[in-house]
């Protein structure tokens, strides 16, 4: 009746996972009180949970993500204690419970802290920055936020009921068939990747019809700002990747599940071939990451040094070589599986390639930079950060591209060094820049600006103490995935790492405590222009926050940076007499449906109750057919409550300062101190 | 054009669509009946008869015209193109090359 | 147009572009699919080949019944493009039809193969084939599915924009699904059933 479910699935085997899992439920229930405490679920019910405004969405995505941040950095402090402690002892971690750790610390991050993370903050801003009312299809961009909250359901409950996969966040067969992982861990990954992944597609789906059908009349291609076309490349990305990822979990599935070939050590099966297919998801995935990121600083970039972005053409141009040359890589994860002279060649050639085009961007930010009046708020620290602390993650990239080079390092702690070194300052510093840019704009305040720098020292520093010895260790021979060593010589530098993830862990509280400081601090960090930076793209030409329809009227685009062009001319917040009703599409509750089946049906398909996958799928189908007979229902916003938005805003930004007392970001002083660009 | 004749038109499309992807299926299916050929000269026609076929089906079946097609949707199809070959072409190139280096196998 | 119109076209023509992008993202899974068999042809654990499993009237049957819906089908989103309901009755009616049928045969296939042990648990060979083309006949099924329902909705209403959308896209899904077919009967029956 529930497959292979019983009470041993309970986390009574260990305290740490007894701990893990009252965490976890706590956690869970802490939330659901505040919730009902606060007498607020009505409201969110109706204004968040099932809104399918790309705003909301997006902060909802975003929320995720630090929630799955925090989630996957305890798994990252635990790790990194057991290897300082663990010289020629067993620490305090068993190995069978340190391998779930470094498997989901792995799927957390990348699946389920980097992919919302980006997904919301594309979400947020790329309609608004291409002039947009909402992306092409609210309601499906509702149900892809469920789906990934699904997936990140199943990591989760892993904790509380059963265990997680042992085998890595990429899950290698043979290791990963039931032969060698009979448990449900290995299932929970598959389930988890499957499910988010379809999210996940369908979001690729939407943005890029968002961007190619949507964009605001006059917004040609070569005006479209940059952080839209790291979207957009992004997106592209992710609708020709995505599905290897399914084949290869489905088919993993079908070896665990139905007895299939396709991975086993017998019958005909070849687990390199699992390698294969999952790379070829694996690494346009990391280029899908660092997009988005790269196209926050390069907005970043230009606001804050007060100029226009260096050589935007060919800024276009290497954002589309990156994702054309992303699908010709992948085998640089497994040289050492056994091809050849001639095949490791051809894509250590790719793998070097590929570098150049992000080489241009880093020169194209620093001509940026060079020559104009930096301002050295937090965005701007997190992305000077990022170009010096990525371009060494590059470099030692570029060594690992060499093959023969690549037989003595894959695997060791120089691998797990560059990855890190890769998607932390790229991908991650990116995330938390853009998350405190766009803040105020979400908000109507800014985030508190003394705690983001104190959060930003803490970052770097333990980036730097937690990473770097790993490239030494890794030279000097230690393996990744280590539960204990008996190399005395490592232990020192296994200190100064778990050093660093403490550091880390003071930026992360760092954070909260800005958050906290912020909203306690809103009517002092108000913004009450919308346009908080003096910055040069569309998104920050609307109230902050902006109404629910965005712009009252779609804007008329005459060149890149269509914001700073209106404030060059004095153009900016004129009266608009015009306005009209405007209609949005009303709220959903297609999200919580089939993220809700979808989370049963993984969980089900997970524990083999086939009668309740069979029931849920069922009634995703049915519901599918359902709503196809119904007529989608749509709010309309009178024009008056419109012009009204319109003119109480207008009025603020024109009377109003940027912020407390700083000349320079005056909006007309400012005006009349930047150069002529 | 009156609706008579546009309806004639896009009739005749289908049918003329139908006829040739008919040939097309025929003849390979012919080949693999009767036999006699090469093993090469085989894969070879019945990969040219696929082809082919496929190229029909996205002219007249999902219309596809270089002129009229918006060009994102060619861009698409073109992208998609080229990944099929990436994807099929690598796999059979890094899997073939791995298996010849197993011993025994 | 009015306005209401412009915003139904513009809706239409999104939801075309965007399910456009869907079926792409299909072929890449497919073509994944079949690079797997390619790659698995010999995997046979001294088990059944290719060379005895196929059958040639069958994959001869299944290939006329597939080309032909893809005719009927064309026919019927014609009939729908022209809002003449009676006829597009008809033809989705046969287009069914011609896809029950292709389906019948198909499940008789499978079947029959694991009965004299020949299932997708006997090699990896198998489970390529049974993967590559049972995944074919999942997405026929899905649009046997969508057909009944759009015979609901012609059913219960006039022809009007948001059926015509969406037998649009259904068409769109069709083809493909024939599409793939040709590969299939290219790249894995005939192989296996020559001499």
């Amino acid at each position: 009746m529930f497959g292979r479910l019983t009470e041993d699935a309970l986390p009574l085997y260990s305290e740490i996972a007894m701990a893990g899992a009252a965490v976890t439920v706590g956690g869970g229930l802490f939330v659901l009180a505040v919730v009902l405490w606060t007498r607020s679920l009505l409201y969110l019910w109706r204004n968040w949970l099932t809104s399918v405004d790309h705003k909301r969405i997006g902060i909802m995505y975003v929320v995720v993500a630090l929630v799955m941040l925090l989630r996957g950095f305890v798994d990252a402090l635990m790790m990194r204690a057991q290897q300082a402690m663990a010289m020629n002892s067993g620490g305090y971690l068993p190995p069978e419970h340190f391998d779930q750790i470094f498997s989901s610390h792995g799927t957390i991050m990348i699946l389920f802290m980097a992919m919302p993370f980006l997904t919301g903050l594309i979400n947020f801003v790329m309609p608004l920055q291409i002039g947009a009312r909402d992306v092409a299809f609210p309601r499906l961009n509702l149900i892809s936020l469920y789906l990934t909250a699904a997936g990140a359901g199943l990591v989760l409950i892993s904790l509380v009921i059963g265990k997680f996969s042992t085998a890595g966040w990429t899950g290698y067969p043979p290791f990963s068939e039931t032969e060698f992982s009979p448990g449900v861990g290995v299932d929970y990954w598959i389930w988890a990747l499957i499910v988010s992944g379809v999210g996940t597609t369908l979001t690729g789906i939407n943005f890029i019809t968002t961007i190619v059908k949507r964009r605001a009349p006059g917004m040609t291609w070569m005006r479209l700002p940059l952080f839209a076309w790291t979207a957009l490349c992004a997106s592209i990305l992710i609708v020709f990747a995505f599905p290897a990822l399914t084949v290869a979990g489905a088919m993993l599935a079908l070896d665990r599940s139905a007895g299939f070939h396709f991975f086993t050590n017998d019958g005909g099966g070849n687990a390199m071939h699992f390698a294969n297919i999952l790379w070829m998801w694996g690494h346009p995935e990391v280029y899908i990451l660092i997009l988005p990121a790269f196209g926050v600083f390069s907005e970043i970039v230009a606001t804050f040094s007060s100029k226009r972005l260096f050589a935007y053409n060919s800024l276009v141009f290497a954002t589309v070589v990156i994702a054309l040359l992303a699908f010709t890589t992948w085998l640089h994860h497994f040289f050492t599986m056994g091809a050849g002279a001639s095949v490791n060649t051809a894509f250590g050639i790719t793998t070097m390639i590929i570098a150049v085009p992000t080489g241009v961007k880093v020169f194209d930010w620093l001509m940026t930079m060079y020559r104009g009046r930096i301002r050295y708020q937090t965005p701007m620290l997190w992305t000077v950060a990022f170009l010096v602390t990525f371009t060494i993650g590059g470099m030692s990239g570029v060594l690992l591209a060499v093959p023969a080079v690549d037989y003595t390092l894959h695997n060791t702690t120089f691998l797990v060094a560059h990855f890190h070194n890769m998607v932390i300052p790229g991908a991650l510093f990116g995330f938390f820049a853009g998350y405190v840019y766009w803040f105020p704009k979400a908000f109507g305040f800014r985030l508190d600006e003394r705690w983001g720098k104190r959060a930003f020292w803490f970052w770097v520093t333990g980036f730097y103490l937690a990473f770097m010895p790993l490239y030494a260790l890794g030279l000097m021979g230690m393996v990744r995935r280590l539960q204990h060593y008996d190399n005395p010589d490592w232990q020192p530098y296994l200190i100064v790492a778990a050093i660093g993830a403490a550091s880390v862990l003071c930026g992360i509280i760092c954070m909260a405590i800005q958050l906290w400081v912020s909203i306690r601090d809103r009517e002092r960090l108000a913004d009450t222009t919308g346009d908080p930076w003096n910055a040069r793209t569309l998104e920050w030409y609307s109230s902050s926050p902006p109404p629910a329809w965005n712009f009252a009227r779609l804007p008329q685009i005459k060149g890149t940076d269509a914001f700073w062009r209106l404030k060059e001319r004095g153009e900016a917040y004129r009266e608009d007499e015009n306005v009209g009703a405007i209609s949005l599409p009303a709220h959903s509750n297609d999200g919580i449906v089939y993220g809700a089946l979808a989370f049963v049906f993984g969980f089900s398909m997970v524990w083999h109750i086939y009668w309740l996958a069979l029931l849920c799928f069922g009634a995703i189908a049915a519901h599918l057919i359902v709503s196809s007979f119904r007529h989608p229902t749509e709010d309309v916003i009178p024009a008056d409550e419109v012009a009204r938005h319109e003119h109480d805003w207008k009025t603020a930004a024109r009377a109003g300062s940027r912020y407390d007392g700083d000349p320079l970001c005056d909006y007309r002083t400012a005006l009349r101190k930047v150069p002529a660009q | 054009m009156s609706d008579v004749k546009r309806h004639k038109r896009e009739v005749r499309n289908y049918l003329v669509g139908f006829g040739l992807a008919a040939l097309l299926t025929i003849i390979p299916f012919a080949i693999t009946a009767a036999g006699g050929l090469s093993r090469t000269w085989f894969d070879l026609a019945i990969l040219l008869a696929a082809v082919v076929q496929v190229l029909v089906h996205l002219r007249y079946f999902l219309h596809i015209d270089l002129r009229h097609t918006p060009r994102e949707n060619l861009l698409a199809l073109g992208f998609t193109g080229v990944l099929m070959v990436l994807m099929i072409g690598g796999t059979l190139w890094i899997m073939g090359n791995l298996a010849a280096r197993m011993m025994g196998t | 147009m009015s306005e209401v119109d412009t915003k139904a076209h513009d809706e239409a023509e999104e939801k075309a572009y965007g399910f456009w992008l869907f079926l792409m993202s299909d072929a890449i899974l497919f073509s994944l699919l079949f690079a797997t068999y390619a790659i698995m042809v010999t995997a046979t654990d001294n088990g059944p080949a290719r060379t005895e499993i196929f059958g040639y009237w069958r994959t001869a049957a299944n290939t006329a019944l597939l080309l032909s819906s893809s005719l009927t089908m064309g026919l019927a989103s014609i009939a729908i493009c022209e809002a003449r309901k009676a006829a597009a009755f008809q033809w989705i009616i046969v287009t069914m039809i011609l896809a029950l049928a292709f389906l019948v045969l198909e499940i008789q296939e499978f079947a029959g193969l694991v009965a004299q042990g020949a299932g997708p648990d006997r090699s990896g060979f198998l489970s390529a084939y049974f993967t590559l083309v049972g995944t074919h006949g999942a997405h026929v099924t899905v649009g046997l599915i969508w057909m009944a329902v759009l015979c609901l909705h012609l059913a219960m209403a006039p022809i009007g924009p948001a059926v015509q959308s969406a037998t649009e896209r259904l068409t769109m899904f069709w083809h493909l699904v024939g599409i793939v077919w040709i590969g299939i009967y290219s790249m894995v029956y005939l192989p296996g059933l020559y001499q």
